[in-house]
């Protein structure tokens, strides 16, 4: 199958508005299942204005949130894909360039000292784009993920040692739900890296954090990891946007890899309410976009 | 738990007047107002030809259009999509705020902390909590937007918004010594050693 460079630009551009103005079904019935769950009276009008919010959305056609985040493009090549890799990134970086022009929606990119805008969603290694491949036969996919800023700016590396075992783990992340209150506009997506080295562990909680609802750790050691931390982070009554109440995230997701004997590293990515993504897969028949 | 319908400028009577818990909605002028706004007027010296006195403030950076100016578009913008930011990370720009530019009232996100809750007691002025992330809606609020300064610093610009029916909006800090975010911090804090306890975490 060979890809035209110019349908994976026109996907790219539709991919990002999408992602802003559509939230997925799983993260619509989570938001449903912690609203049916909460006790406390001000978390449920908090929950109770976001569901109206994402109605709101779908019925004016407008963005979800005015974050338009950083634009991360993920890349998945099955076999028999056939196309230029160069050509295919750089078709990346002007659909996302062309989808803020001609919708007009916020660049929220700046150069990190200078802080000039170019107004176009991009800039040095933005959009961020990460490449693998599947076994899945004659497919391309590419996910776009709108990474808000708000949960963003709460991301936490921490280099435990062998000697302080799980434990260090678990504390590390209810610390971090803790420190970040309702700076992350919670209800959140907890992502936990577990192992690798320092930057293979904070990509692994951006992995955990950008993953569906109801998805679970393939690893069961992360698995099992997921089923307790979730539970324990809902007893702290952080609540949505941190006024309090039983809903502080929708769950907790981990990742995991294999580390070094000497070390024992965690960190942690929030994914706020509003956790947006849009899924375009390329077939022989044409382009599917979803979730 | 009162509710109150604000059209700015507000008085210091009107603002010390607000309990936590109570709700608000505005109308008439808002100001939004953001990160790099206050950096360049706080750290950097610049001025705004605008009158902030008794008004109220929003962090935010808007998503916009450039249009014709009209009546329906007086600056030559239009709102696309109007949200709400983390206030966080713009703690202690709320004296200045107060104290060279009058503001009275501020909106935003995941609430303030210590510096801003002892600015509010000492010149009268409040915090009130948006829902973050439901921008959708309160573009809904927006009527227009009637003006802008600072507009070099696009999107970070200093917006002048004309609002109706904007809230309600809880209010979460206020002028004496109340901050739902410093009563729920404590009590989640004292809840972590159970929740370490309950993960077997020795």
């Amino acid at each position: 199958m060979r890809i035209d460079p110019r349908e994976v630009e026109e996907a790219a551009k539709e991919l990002y508005i999408r992602a802003l103005k559509l939230l997925p079904p799983d993260i619509k019935t989570g938001m449903a299942a912690l609203n049916a769950r909460e006790t406390d009276a001000t978390a449920k009008r908090v929950l109770g204005t976001m569901i109206t919010n994402i109605s709101v959305a779908e019925h004016t056609d407008n963005l979800l949130c005015q974050d338009t985040g950083i634009p991360i493009y993920n890349v998945w090549i099955g076999r028999g894909v056939e196309m230029n890799g160069v050509e295919m990134k750089e078709a990346i970086r002007r659909g996302c360039q062309r989808a803020t022009r001609e919708y007009s929606f916020r660049s929220s990119i700046v150069h990190p000292t200078t802080r000039v805008n170019e107004h176009d969603s991009s800039g040095r290694h933005v959009p961020v784009i990460h490449i693998d491949f599947t076994d899945t036969p004659e497919t391309l996919e590419i996910e776009m993920v709108p990474k808000g800023s708000g949960s963003e700016n709460n991301s936490w590396l921490k280099m435990a040692i062998p000697a302080e075992g799980v434990d260090a783990i678990k504390t590390f992340v209810v610390d971090c739900v803790l420190e970040a209150g309702g700076k992350t506009c919670p209800p959140t997506i907890v992502g936990v890296g577990v192992g690798g080295t320092a930057d293979l562990c904070v990509h692994l909680a951006k992995v955990a954090a950008t993953r569906a609802l109801g998805s679970q750790c393939a690893d069961p050691e992360g698995a099992k990891l997921e089923a307790e931390l979730s539970a324990a982070v809902n007893g702290l009554g952080v609540g949505p946007q941190g006024l309090g109440g039983d809903s502080t995230a929708f769950a907790v997701h981990v990742e995991t890899a294999a580390t070094h004997i000497t070390m024992n590293p965690v960190a942690v990515n929030m994914q706020c309410h509003s956790a947006r993504r849009a899924r375009a897969t390329f077939r022989a028949g044409g382009i599917e976009y979803g979730f | 738990m009162a509710h109150h319908d604000f059209t700015a400028p507000v008085s210091e009577h009107q603002v010390r007047a607000l309990r936590v818990n109570d709700t608000v909605t505005l109308n008439g002028t808002l100001y939004g107002i953001r990160d790099a706004t206050q950096i360049h007027m706080f750290d950097r010296g610049r001025k705004t030809r605008f009158d902030l006195r008794g008004h109220a403030v929003i962090h935010t950076a808007p998503n916009v259009k450039r249009v014709d100016a009209s009546d329906e578009h007086p600056s030559g913008y239009a709102p696309v999509c109007v949200g709400t930011t983390t206030s966080d990370r713009m703690e202690r720009f709320t004296r200045p705020l107060m104290l060279q530019c009058g503001v009275r009232i501020i909106i935003g996100k995941g609430g303030l902390r210590e510096a801003s809750a002892a600015a509010f007691t000492d010149l009268g002025g409040v915090y009130l909590a948006i829902i973050g992330g439901t921008a959708a809606l309160e573009t809904t609020w927006v009527e227009a937007i009637e003006d802008v300064d600072l507009d070099d610093l696009n999107p970070e610009s200093l917006w002048k918004f004309r609002v109706k029916g904007f809230g309600p909006l809880l209010v979460a800090m206020d002028s004496h010594g109340g901050s739902l975010y410093t009563e729920v911090k404590r009590s989640a804090q004292a809840r972590r050693a159970e929740v370490l306890a309950r993960l077997g975490v020795k």
